[in-house]
């Protein structure tokens, strides 16, 4: 059998010896190291390490708002963290070097692998070992003389039948001395085995690329519609936008999307389970673009809508009370759903109301929404059920400057309250302001009033256009179908080699030998004496009468030992 | 709207205790044979060495050691046979209690799987109690399918007593009655991408345990070939180290594809999930580091230096990441993939 090891890293070189000076020489010496299995082995396993810190810290590709509250959180550790970009680890310089250096390595294995095996499919399969009982699986037949004689099966012609068998079986034939007194043929197959090992490998570069591409051209960008409210896909449409590198504004199909109903249904019929959500179904009306018909789609989660180049995935949803907010003079400073945050199952949901347009003070509001409203023990508001059985908003009001004005953008789920003044609050003599549907809030000290009109619900959605997917999708698809002819095909050697005995009988001799370790193999040398039994069998006016034997014990007891099987068949 | 079965829901919860109790008996009886076995084995042995007391020490005996054998003796550590046939040894009757109990456990561990299923009016693996019992019985299934060809019982002890172990995870840690399942996991990739990557665990669990013996039984090795005592006297039973990593390789090569497709059918659902197929979620991350050490362990299998003993430690660094993915990742670590229904 050959030697694993060197059977399995043909194409790599061995241990390079230290290396003869010179600049060149050393070039040389680093890319044999480069491309060496070992390299491999240990640039693979460093990306597995390297990967783990990513899922330790916050990334900011994930989520950008929690890296900046761990930031404020740790602003000792923070920075130093930063700095070794563990916030980014998959962009970072030492990631994507461990990975680009893994391909070029694989590069530099692949190719010289690919070269060697086009030669290796073209030249012929190997010359006939002198001593085949050497192989680790081999056997022998004979042909008794009457029957030889009878169906004229001579040396030469029992090769070529060997030949013919085993070509059939997929193997690759080379009959060699046919002329001779030992006639025998070489055959080979499973080169399927280091095809689908290179398209392994080459579709791994295949899959990186496409990745790349798809973060060259595509783009994403979040939005949250409100039951009603239309989305028009335009870059200021969007609430967050991520273009790729090579993204340009007119790659934007300018479609719509209407919300016209979002309905949940929540489980209601299991105890253990009660409230659990079970469907998500928004109802849309969309458009292709300004002037096209429009058209009724359903977006469900795991079920996301096509359109204009991109995809639409339901990813969220909650609740938008409709408020109007007046000002100290009566006017509306602010009117329509406000989006609120859920923070729990039970869509206990985060409220941040801004009324930068109310005079003479700018007002602002921060409190819970609670869709069925209960009060415990204690006195605290919380929230029973998912849907709005009893739909509250609790508040506390603040007076004072938003902070709007400086330029700075701010996120609009929060309220800054350090240069607010606290109207009332639930711990203030007056208390918070607890609105129920329909109810208005008057503000201490004629601020103004607050009134909760109507609920709504919204959805967030993901929008995403990246063209490199399908290829992606095709390479893994390779890769998957390479790696299992690499694993599960056994590449294999076969030879048979005849001979004349004086008394007439054709004696039949057989070796196989595969590369690397096959448990597989002596299946297969079984297999191969019963194609060859059978066939000098399966043809009766050929070898008439007499049977055919299989002589000789396989050898040294790793032979394909199958006599008692062909026993059976041949009688 | 599906309708969930409570009532047939506790019935299945009954069956996998009944489940749990008949693996735990099975699993005292792996013990049983190991013990007994290697008594047996250390007694012929005795014997052997009393009677030919001019050869070599060390008869080298099959796991089926044949009573006053006078087969050669050649030098080397005694074990059981490379080959993993069930060769005609002595009757290993605990052994044979202990296969037979876990067919036993085996069945009612299924119909509590099915049971559930039924009752759920789905595929029963949509949490973690559910992952880890179906999880349970692929690793117990796959054990009985690879006993019809191998002998291995003598991992028996090892595989039993993980399943017991996952079971009883699941029925205290991760208890949850019956029920529907949210809209993020209601998709046909739930069937695909968890059945392919429950069956792929289960097979990386079975190849973990062998890679375990495997070193145990490679240290006893260089032990006894420097001249040392036998101390791990019940490995007789195990075959040696180079056919354990022979054909655990086997059995890793066709979970590490199981894995590449999991890996890929999940990417798949992510794209329709959430819009992007692969966004290193945490999931996703140890997903791919399981992959990537796997990978790396069938590149060592080809590395000279890396072969036997290193390659098992990487066998083994691969299953300790899926557990840990499964167990801390799905309960600790915060991500889109956080429905385990804990
Ligand atoms: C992205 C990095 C790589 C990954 C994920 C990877 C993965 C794999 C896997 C899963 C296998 C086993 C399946 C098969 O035989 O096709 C394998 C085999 C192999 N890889 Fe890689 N590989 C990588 C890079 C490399 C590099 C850089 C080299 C060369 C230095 C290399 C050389 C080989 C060789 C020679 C085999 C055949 C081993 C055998 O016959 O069992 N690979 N690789």
């Amino acid at each position: 059998m050959l030697n694993k090891d060197t059977a399995r890293t043909e194409g790599t070189q061995p241990d390079a010896a230290l290396p003869a000076l010179g600049f060149t020489g050393t070039l040389r010496w680093a890319w044999k190291q480069l491309t060496s299995m070992r390299i491999a082995l240990f640039l693979l396993l460093l990306l597995a390490v390297a990967a783990v810190p990513g899922s330790l810290f916050p990334q900011r590709s994930a989520n950008p708002a929690v890296v900046t509250t761990y930031l404020q959180d740790h602003p000792d550790s923070g920075p130093i963290l930063d700095w070794f970009q563990l916030f980014d680890v998959y962009s970072s310089v030492w990631f994507s070097s461990i990975y680009l250096l893994l391909f070029i390595s694989l590069i530099g294995c692949v190719t010289p692998r690919a070269i060697a095996h086009a030669k290796a499919v073209r030249a012929k399969p190997p010359a006939t070992p002198r001593r085949l009982s050497r192989m680790p699986v081999y056997g022998t037949l004979e042909i008794p003389a009457a029957q030889a004689s009878g169906a004229a099966i001579t040396p030469a012609s029992a090769v070529a039948d060997a030949a013919a068998l085993l070509k059939k079986r997929g193997y690759r034939v080379d009959v060699r001395d046919a002329d001779g007194d030992r006639p025998s043929v070489a055959a080979e197959r499973g080169f399927s085995k280091e095809l689908g090992n290179l398209v392994f490998h080459s579709s791994l570069i295949g899959v990186l690329v496409s990745v790349a591409v798809g973060g060259l051209f595509g783009y994403n960008g979040q939005k949250v519609i409100v039951e009603g409210d239309t989305f028009v896909n335009t870059l200021v449409g969007y609430d967050a936008f991520t273009p790729g590198t090579n993204f340009s504004d007119d790659q934007l199909e300018p479609y719509s999307i209407r919300l016209d109903a979002f309905d949940v249904q929540f489980d209601r019929a299991l105890e253990s389970h009660y409230g659990q959500p079970l469907d998500f179904t928004a109802s849309l009306t969309t458009q292709a673009g300004p002037d096209a018909e429009p058209k009724k789609q359903t977006l469900k989660v795991n079920a996301p809508v096509d359109i204009g180049g991109t995809s639409v995935y339901l990813v969220g949803n909650g609740y938008a009370p409709v408020i109007t907010v007046r000002d100290g003079e009566g006017n509306i400073a602010v009117q329509g759903p406000v989006v609120t945050i859920p923070s729990d199952g039970l869509y206990t949901s985060l409220a941040v109301i801004k009324a930068p347009d109310a005079r003479p003070e700018q007002l602002g509001f921060v409190g819970f929404f609670l869709p069925t409203a209960f009060v415990d023990e204690k006195g605290v508001s919380f929230s029973r059920d998912p849907d709005p059985f009893n739909p509250q908003l609790n508040l506390n009001s603040y007076a004072g400057d938003l902070g709007l004005d400086g330029g700075e953008p701010k996120n609009v789920y929060v309220l800054d309250t350090d240069n607010l003044t606290e109207l009332n609050s639930r711990n203030s003599d007056n208390g918070g302001i607890v609105l129920g549907l329909g109810e208005t809030y008057d503000l201490p000290e004629g601020k103004g009033s607050i009134t909760f009109d109507g609920l709504k619900r919204y959805i967030a959605v993901d929008i995403h256009h990246d063209p490199a997917q399908l290829g992606a999708l095709v390479f893994s698809v390779l890769a998957l179908a390479g790696l299992s002819a690499s694993l599960f095909i056994g590449r294999r050697r076969a030879w048979v080699r005849t001979g004349e005995h004086p008394d007439g009988r054709v004696l039949v001799e057989y070796g196989l030998l595969a590369r690397g370790e096959d448990p597989r193999l002596p299946a297969e040398g079984a297999a191969v004496e019963k194609l060859l039994t059978s066939h000098w069998l399966a043809h009766p006016d050929k070898a008439g009468e007499n049977q055919l034997q299989p002589a000789g014990a396989p050898a040294a007891g790793t032979g394909a030992g199958t006599d008692g099987d062909n026993g059976k068949d041949i009688e | 709207m599906k309708s969930v079965n409570t009532e047939l829901g506790a019935t299945s919860e009954l069956f996998m205790l009944l489940a749990s109790i008949a693996y735990v008996v099975a699993l005292i009886f792996f013990v049983l044979d190991l013990v007994k076995s290697s008594r047996t084995i250390g007694a012929v042995e005795a014997r052997l060495a009393a009677g030919q007391a001019q050869a070599p020490a060390q008869a080298k005996v099959l796991a089926g050691a044949r009573g006053g054998a006078s087969a050669p003796v050649p030098a080397g550590p005694a074990m059981a046979d490379t080959s993993m046939d069930y060769s005609a040894g002595p009757r290993r009757s605990s052994a044979r209690i202990a296969v037979a109990l876990t067919v036993v456990a085996t069945v009612i561990h299924g119909a509590a799987v099915l049971t559930r299923g039924i009752a759920a009016d789905r595929v029963p693996w949509g949490n973690m109690y559910e992952f880890c019992t179906t999880g349970a019985l692929v690793v117990s299934l796959i054990f009985l399918i690879t006993l019809t060809r191998k002998d291995l019982r003598f991992v028996g002890s090892f595989v039993i007593g993980l399943v017991v172990i996952m079971l009883c995870a699941a029925t205290v840690g991760f208890a949850t009655p019956v029920a529907n399942l949210i809209p993020a996991l209601q998709s046909y990739w739930l069937i695909v991408h968890v059945s392919i990557a429950v069956a792929s665990s289960a097979l990386f669990t079975l190849t973990f345990a062998m890679s375990v013996l495997q070193l145990i039984q490679s240290s006893r090795e260089a032990r006894i070939a420097a001249g040392g005592p036998d101390k791990a006297g019940f490995m007789r039973l195990v075959p040696p180290a180079l056919s354990l990593e022979n054909l655990s390789y086997r059995l890793n090569a066709i979970a590490f594809v199981g894995w590449t497709f999991t890996l890929i059918a999940g990417a798949i659902w992510a794209e329709e999930a959430w819009g992007r197929y692969w966004g290193w979620d945490t999931k996703e991350v140890w997903t791919f580091v399981i992959w990537t050490v796997y990978a790396g362990y069938l590149h060592a299998r080809a590395t000279k230096g890396w072969t036997g003993t290193r390659a098992a430690w990487l066998s083994i660094v691969g299953y300790l990441c899926i557990v840990f993915n499964f167990t801390i990742v799905n309960i600790y670590f915060s991500g889109l993939h956080s429905y385990s229904g804990v």
